[in-house]
């Protein structure tokens, strides 16, 4: 079989009646990027957004990386007056914030959104004016973010931002508001891409892609999406009673008039847990496309990863109190909760077993830098992972809570746990972005150095902290003899630090002169790899037909594809949601300039309301205007069926 | 176990002994942190062990002499089933280990939670913007005493902590006697403290409170019992009349500026308790919640000048010429 043939229709040109070059050229005209400003701003192309994504949250890395390095310096020894307490409870607060909301998130769902749609064999990301409008709107929040702390007014309140110290009485000012807002644009971007990701997983496979056949990393993409959906409206709750309490004059948060001071933290952590999750299922994700490409094998234990995956999106709701064991709650509920945190480890020992089964089963492995990132994953990640199994135990955390173990901990889990995975990533999907291979060689050195400068900065942290140094502490004093480690701790910092200067290097370089890359310069067996590199705007010149989890892998010569699909228009194939069989053909959203103007107008109605509430009254109308503009009937041909 | 791997617990032991005490989750110096001290061992000789397992599968994997793959589908189902059932064990192993830790660690928390029935007096703290009130409690309003950032307790015996707080979430911890517990508005939590033996022991506020959390610390001074008591006798009296000509003028300077809308200096009629009580504040062993050790200079240059010590405290500037900054400390430098 070579190609499964859909209804004939009357209208249009169809990819069935025209030989490989027209059928490029007529795809290319239909699907690409118009040139010019207005086209850049237009652009709907989910590859063309991704980019966007992944380049502005690299820099938001840079940045909040250069704080950290900032506050090491500060600490590294007793005493020091490099920045008071103000700019360095700024900077901490920006580094939190900046590092989850506008560097970790958005960087995992942009390598998503870059290829999830190509993993699954569609031409686009469902609503991609969707796409469009969370890129814009992220962009502002960072922008707003940024030039707030640029203005002196940036949070300092932590990226927890607990109350009351961030309310009305103890943060006067508007520092606590940009937090508040930030959070809400970012939110609100991470939402849209998690519905589009969503549905692009459900209704938009290749046929023949049955939900036994989904690339793991795009089952990591589906369940991170609906963790996003579930946990992200409680922190915008929490943030938006924080708002009010600040500019409406509520006391939802205040004790003295019956609030509750600790329900913030209850909303914040309900999201703050998931978080974690959100950012580490994608990097799980990565790892099960790395490992059995340099394995050469299927991965083992498919089904075990998926449920894996599902398991620890649901669990990750049931484990927020671990944050709050010293606040004093009952004590049973306590437990119950290191129950469930003691729980979540199941899930993700499954999955570091089964690809150490992978690993092992498969034949001897091609040590090339995205492998190494992936062992790094291992070094780190199950250190990260093991020390939080410390950290459930209600009396255990008591004593390490909120001092330098903790912070320990979670920068082995994300650094190790995301980070690292993400690097890989970079390595080895970087072939497919730009069509060139990244140097290896320097990616040796880039591995070996973030290694050794990630351990060195953040092992001994799990020490000072265990010695009774807290965290978010802008000095010390001399007396408690943290000076030497906090010395060693921020040379390992410098080192992390220069691992990235590395990176960047080698980025650039291989950008312009790598080595050029194939279509699948690996010998992977997803169908990322089955499209030019980079891909074309319409990334398949004709749907491929899966038969199988690893379809390159299955068919070696040729691979099936299936035809019938408009070429003069921008038609995606709507596939059913088990078995994904061809349903219906549906028109794809063209370029747009609205959802720019949707962005700026919803953007500045955020911004105007850290000043005044009416903000919400007076934007809704520029705001109804975009949306009219977006959603007004072209009159296209497209749009006549 | 615990000596082999004692070796850190020495280290900080040996470096963190000094005048102002220790502040060392590894150097238990009560009950409840020796208990905690006992679990953070057996959890971290536990993980270390697991981690070192998976750490030798990798290299293994690593180390291992085979053949490169060829054909990537094609799988040997014995040898699948037999890695199949290595890591079925290996998630059964996991699952058991956790249950023990879990269990282990409710044990552990059932006995933090069973002392402390019978404690011998109530201390109520109030964190403070960046200072700890501390409050004896007494059925004699005569008895009652109030302090600030010194906790003396009698050693050997249990008393009750209780936690509250006036403005934003503070964290009590002293590591080398108990693990933290948050003192938050509109909450009221308690601990039961308990040092084995007399000593300092430093704790540090742990929950981010503002801008000088980081000097935000306490003392707690554990006495054998005569000399709590006598301590407590002392610090119930009023504060010492001046001595000196200078003293003298130091106390009515006190009186006639501000500084009695926010301190108290009983048998004055100094009377603010927005800030620290002064009534023996010579008596303490630091000055502005650990941030400098007592002594004339320090008084002078706190009161000469707080914002360049602690920036953002809440105690202004006054604005004194040389010999009534003089004066003033002359006054509080005798307040025993």
């Amino acid at each position: 079989m070579s190609s499964v043939d859909l209804a004939p229709e009357h209208h249009g040109i169809r990819d069935t009646e025209l030989d490989e070059i027209s059928l490029h050229r007529r795809l290319a005209e239909t699907w690409r990027t118009r040139p010019g400003l207005i086209g850049f701003l237009s652009s709907v192309d989910h590859k063309v957004i991704a980019k966007r994504y992944l380049i502005t949250a690299f820099v938001f890395l840079c940045l909040a990386g250069l704080a950290a390095v900032v506050m090491r310096i500060q600490l590294s020894g007793p005493e020091r007056g490099l920045i008071g307490p103000d700019l360095y409870n700024q900077i901490f607060t920006m580094h939190g914030a900046t590092m989850m909301f506008l560097f970790a998130v958005p960087m995992v769902q942009a390598v998503g959104l870059y290829l999830v749609p190509l993993m699954v064999g569609t031409r686009n990301i469902a609503f991609p004016r969707l796409a469009a409008f969370s890129y814009w709107i992220y962009l502002s929040g960072g922008l707003f973010l940024w030039v707030s702390f640029a203005l002196n007014t940036g949070p300092d309140v932590g990226w927890f931002a607990y109350v009351p110290l961030s309310g009305p009485e103890f943060s006067p000012g508007k520092r606590a508001d940009t937090w508040a807002q930030m959070i809400t644009y970012t939110e609100v971007s991470s939402l849209a891409v998690a519905v589009a990701t969503i549905v692009t997983v459900f209704k938009q496979r290749a046929p023949g892609m049955s939900l036994d056949r989904i690339p793991l990393f795009v089952w990591a993409m589906l369940v991170t999406s609906f963790v996003v959906i579930f946990a992200m409206p409680a922190v915008m709750i929490a943030s938006t009673f924080l708002i009010l309490d600040r500019l409406v004059g509520t006391h939802i948060f205040n004790p003295a008039e019956g609030g509750d001071a600790l329900l913030f933290q209850h909303l914040f952590w309900f999201f703050g847990h998931p978080e974690v999750y959100i950012i580490f299922l994608p990097a799980t994700g990565m790892v099960s496309a790395i490992i059995p490409t340099f394995a050469r094998r299927p991965v083992f234990g498919y089904l075990a990863l998926v449920l894996s995956l599902i398991a620890v999106g649901i669990l990750s709701f049931g484990l927020w109190v671990h944050h709050m064991f010293a606040t004093g709650l009952p004590k049973l509920g306590a437990s119950f909760f290191t129950a469930s945190s003691m729980l979540i480890a199941i899930p993700n020992g499954i999955q570091i077993f089964c690809w150490l089964g992978t690993l092992w089963e498969g034949g001897r492995p091609r040590l090339n830098t995205p492998l190494l990132f992936v062992f790094g994953f291992f070094f780190t990640f199950v250190a990260g992972g093991l020390t939080g199994v410390m950290l459930a135990s209600v009396p255990l955390d008591l004593q390490v809570h909120d001092t330098y173990f903790v912070v320990a901990h979670f920068h082995y889990v994300l650094i190790g746990g995301s980070v690292f995975p993400l690097l890989g990533a970079t390595y080895y999907w970087f072939p497919k972005l730009t069509g060139r291979m990244m140097s290896e060689r320097l990616g040796r050195w880039h591995f070996w150095l973030a290694l050794i400068g990630f351990n060195a900065a953040f092992f001994p942290m799990h020490i000072v902290g265990l010695w009774g140094m807290p965290r978010r502490v802008y000095t010390y004093p001399v007396e408690l003899g943290w000076g030497g480690i906090n010395l060693f701790i921020s040379a390992g910092a410098v080192v992390f630090f220069l691992s990235f200067v590395l990176f960047v290097i080698n980025l650039v370089w291989s950008a312009t002169k790598g080595d050029v890359a194939g279509e699948n310069p690996w010998d992977a067996g997803t169908l990322e790899w089955a499209t030019s590199s980079p891909p074309p705007s319409y990334n398949f010149a004709r749907i491929p037909v899966v038969t199988h989890q690893e379809p390159l892998w299955a068919e070696r010569e040729v691979l099936p594809v299936a035809g019938g699909l408009r070429v003069d228009a921008r038609e995606v194939l709507i596939s059913t949601i088990a078995e994904a069989k061809p349903d219906i053909r549906e028109k794809s959203a063209r370029p747009s300039i609205w959802p720019l103007f949707a962005a700026l107008t919803v953007g500045a109605t955020f911004l105007y309301s850290i000043f005044t509430p009416w903000a919400v009254v007076w934007g809704a109308l520029p705001i109804t205007i975009s949306l009219v503009g977006w959603f007004w009937p072209k009159g296209a041909p497209e749009d006549e069926e | 176990m615990r000596r082999g791997l004692g070796w850190i617990a020495a280290l900080s032991g040996s470096i963190l002994a000094g005048c102002n005490g220790v502040q060392s989750a590894l150097d238990p110096k009560g009950p409840a942190a020796d208990e905690l001290a006992n679990l953070i061992w057996l959890f971290t000789v536990l993980c270390a062990v697991i981690w070192v397992l998976v750490m030798a599968v990798l290299v293994t994997i690593m180390l291992r002499r085979r053949q490169r793959r060829i054909h990537p589908l094609h799988v040997d189902q014995a040898s699948e089933r037999t890695v199949s059932r290595v890591v079925i064990s290996a998630v059964a192993a996991t699952g058991i280990v956790l249950v023990a830790l879990t269990l282990l660690s409710f044990f552990a928390n059932r006995t933090l939670a069973g002392v402390g029935e019978d404690a011998v007096l109530t201390i109520r703290l109030t964190g403070q913007q960046w200072w700890w009130e501390v409050k004896y409690e007494n059925a004699e309003p005569s008895k009652i005493l109030t302090t600030a950032n010194e906790i003396h307790i009698p050693a050997g015996e249990q008393v009750r902590l209780v936690l509250q707080s006036d403005d934003v979430i503070h964290s009590f911890w002293v590591p080398s006697l108990h693990g933290k517990l948050d003192l938050i508005p509109g909450v009221v939590n308690s601990l039961t403290l308990k040092a084995d033996k007399p000593g300092v022991y430093r704790g540090q506020c742990a929950e981010f409170c503002g801008l000088q959390h980081a000097h935000m610390a306490m003392l707690v001074i554990a006495q054998p019992r005569a000399d709590f008591d006598a301590w407590y006798a002392d610090q119930l009296r009023d504060a010492a009349q001046p001595l000196t000509e200078e003293q003298s003028t130091g106390r009515d300077l006190f009186l006639d500026r501000p500084c009695v809308m926010c301190h108290r200096i009983q048998g004055t009629t100094a009377g603010g308790t927005t800030g620290p009580d002064l009534t023996h504040v010579a008596s303490r062993r630091t000055l502005a919640a650990g941030t400098l050790q007592m002594s004339r200079g320090s008084l002078a240059a706190w009161i000469a000048d707080p914002q360049s010590i602690k920036w953002g405290a809440k105690m202004p500037v006054m604005n004194l010429t040389g010999d009534e900054l003089n004066a003033i400390v002359a006054y509080l430098e005798n307040l025993k």
